[in-house]
């Protein structure tokens, strides 16, 4: 069974801070779609940072498709929605323009855009449902619209490992029953890894085969199913 | 006599021509960054390298390059390195700069009036050989920007998506840094070393009130600063008057203008 993402007895404390995460094993099998939930500082961002080598563990060993992951370098395999991802810009930015950023690690920094390319870009915008509002500045769109964008940006990079951190925080509950519908159906077509964060978790918990429950560590592992009644409201676990 | 037929205008015409293009081509990832007031402490340390020039007889130009380019890749090495904030590796450089330059040219008894053409630009100081190191570094860096245009935009955009899916983020922005560097140093004999900055900046507010796209933003930024300088040196030659105020103050009415424009719009 090949693995997308493996922690191993992984620990994390930012310098002469108390351990935001300790002793963490988990592995994700290539395919899986998880959600990460748990209270508001209880380290789930953490927690995907390490997978995504963007942090160094203080103990232990993170990997990303079994190569260390502040190494690994077919980064291109991965996808990155970050939590409250803003737009780093002051220009006024298109829907294409965000979703083509998404095409340049693929790509390559310098080669133009081919047919390929062009066809990766105008599928991901259709996959989100937003071929009509392709030219229109993400500063127009409605909250639930700019958080589709942002997963078409992630899409047209084909990446085979889907991290998204609080995807819909902010934005309105049918507009996070839609986005869960559309992270669903991505899962299914894509075959794609996704890692789910997020404290408010009733949106995804009926799709997700597996829910992770992190605060300072793991708490539950398994099938939303089998999760213990008392933490059912993954926002207000406390080990 | 046409203002064509004088061979300085010629050269300060084509010169500008291209600083019109490159400071705003620059400017525009910049200001995407919220790195907008960096171009004045690059601007500092340039004339740091211009007064060393003057102190140790050599070209003023080939130092301040120096000079402008270690400036602006200092900053990013402190902004990245150490976590300093912007602003604070911003001050350091810019207040070493200004500092460096007011020692090294009293040491070299330079303090005259061709040292204000460097301060401030002079259309009468442009000659053949600085025209062809404009022409040389200022295609070389559009050609450059061109090039990288869509890894800038993705870096720009989105700099920890585009760390986490492999582009060189902190290459592309010492790059960035170096290429302030040399439009500040290449710029300085048409803009001044004081107002260039306002020239890598102000197109890109003006064209960021009007644009629909970061295509148009960045396209129209290239169009205002062109034209500002354009224009810029035609008044300075017809009303005698110093090019760097009058660039920069026609790409700052551009600014009001846009600025204007939008907010009658929103109305």
């Amino acid at each position: 069974m090949q693995l997308a993402v493996s922690l191993r007895d992984l620990s994390f404390s930012y310098p002469g801070g108390p351990p935001v995460l300790r002793d963490v094993d988990l592995d994700v099998p290539v395919g899986q779609f998880v959600g990460i939930a748990g209270p508001n500082g209880g380290g789930k961002t953490t927690l995907v940072r390490l997978a995504l080598g963007l942090e160094r563990p203080t103990a232990g060993e993170a990997l990303l498709f079994g190569q260390p992951a502040n190494r690994f370098e077919d980064r291109v395999r991965l996808g990155y929605l970050a939590q409250r991802a803003l737009l780093g810009i002051e220009a006024p930015v298109t829907v294409h323009e965000l979703v083509s950023a998404g095409r340049v690690p693929r790509r390559g920094l310098v080669r133009p855009f081919g047919a390929a390319d062009r066809a990766a870009v105008h599928g991901a915008i259709e996959r989100v449902g937003l071929h009509e509002r392709a030219n229109t500045p993400i500063h127009r769109l409605s909250g639930g619209q700019r958080q589709r964008a942002h997963i078409a940006k992630a899409l047209a990079g084909e990446p085979d490992l889907l991290v998204l951190d609080e995807p819909t925080a902010g934005v309105d509950v049918e507009a996070q029953d839609a986005f869960a519908q559309l992270l669903e159906e991505l899962q299914v077509e894509l075959g794609a890894t996704i890692l789910y964060v997020s404290h408010e978790f009733g949106a995804v918990e009926r799709f997700v085969e597996r829910l992770v429950l992190v605060s300072g560590g793991i708490l539950f592992d398994g099938p939303p199913s089998a999760l213990p009644g008392h933490w059912h409201d993954p926002s207000h676990v406390h080990p | 006599m046409s203002i064509l037929d004088v061979d300085f205008m010629r050269y300060a015409f084509a010169a500008g021509a291209i600083v019109g293009l490159l400071a705003p081509a620059v400017g525009f990832f910049l200001v995407q960054r919220g790195m907008s007031l960096i171009g004045d402490g690059i601007g500092h340390a340039a004339f740091a390298g211009v007064a060393a020039g003057y102190l140790f007889g050599v070209s003023p130009v080939a130092t301040a390059l120096a000079a402008s380019v270690l400036a602006a890749v200092t900053i990013e090495w402190l902004r990245s390195r150490y976590g300093t904030a912007g602003d604070q590796a911003l001050a350091l450089v810019f207040y070493t700069g200004i500092a460096a330059g007011v020692v090294l040219i009293s040491a070299a008894g330079a303090l005259n009036a061709n040292l204000f053409s460097f301060l401030f630009g002079s259309i009468l100081t442009v000659t053949n050989s600085d025209l062809a190191l404009v022409a040389s570094l200022g295609i070389a860096g559009l050609a450059l920007i061109g090039l990288l245009y869509r890894g800038l935009v993705a870096v720009s955009l989105d700099p920890e998506g585009a760390r986490v899916t492999g582009l060189p983020v902190a290459a592309l922005h010492v790059m960035l840094a170096g290429l302030a560097g040399v439009t500040i140093a290449v710029s300085m004999r048409i803009v001044g070393i004081l107002l260039i900055a306002a020239l890598m900046v102000l197109p890109v507010i003006a064209a960021g009130r009007i644009a629909w796209s970061i295509r148009s933003t960045f396209f129209l930024s290239l169009g205002i600063g062109l034209v500002s300088v354009l224009a810029g040196l035609t008044l300075s030659y017809y009303g005698d008057l110093a090019p760097g105020g009058a660039i920069v103050l026609l790409a700052a009415a551009a600014t009001v203008v846009a600025m204007a424009g939008r907010a009658a719009i929103a109305r």
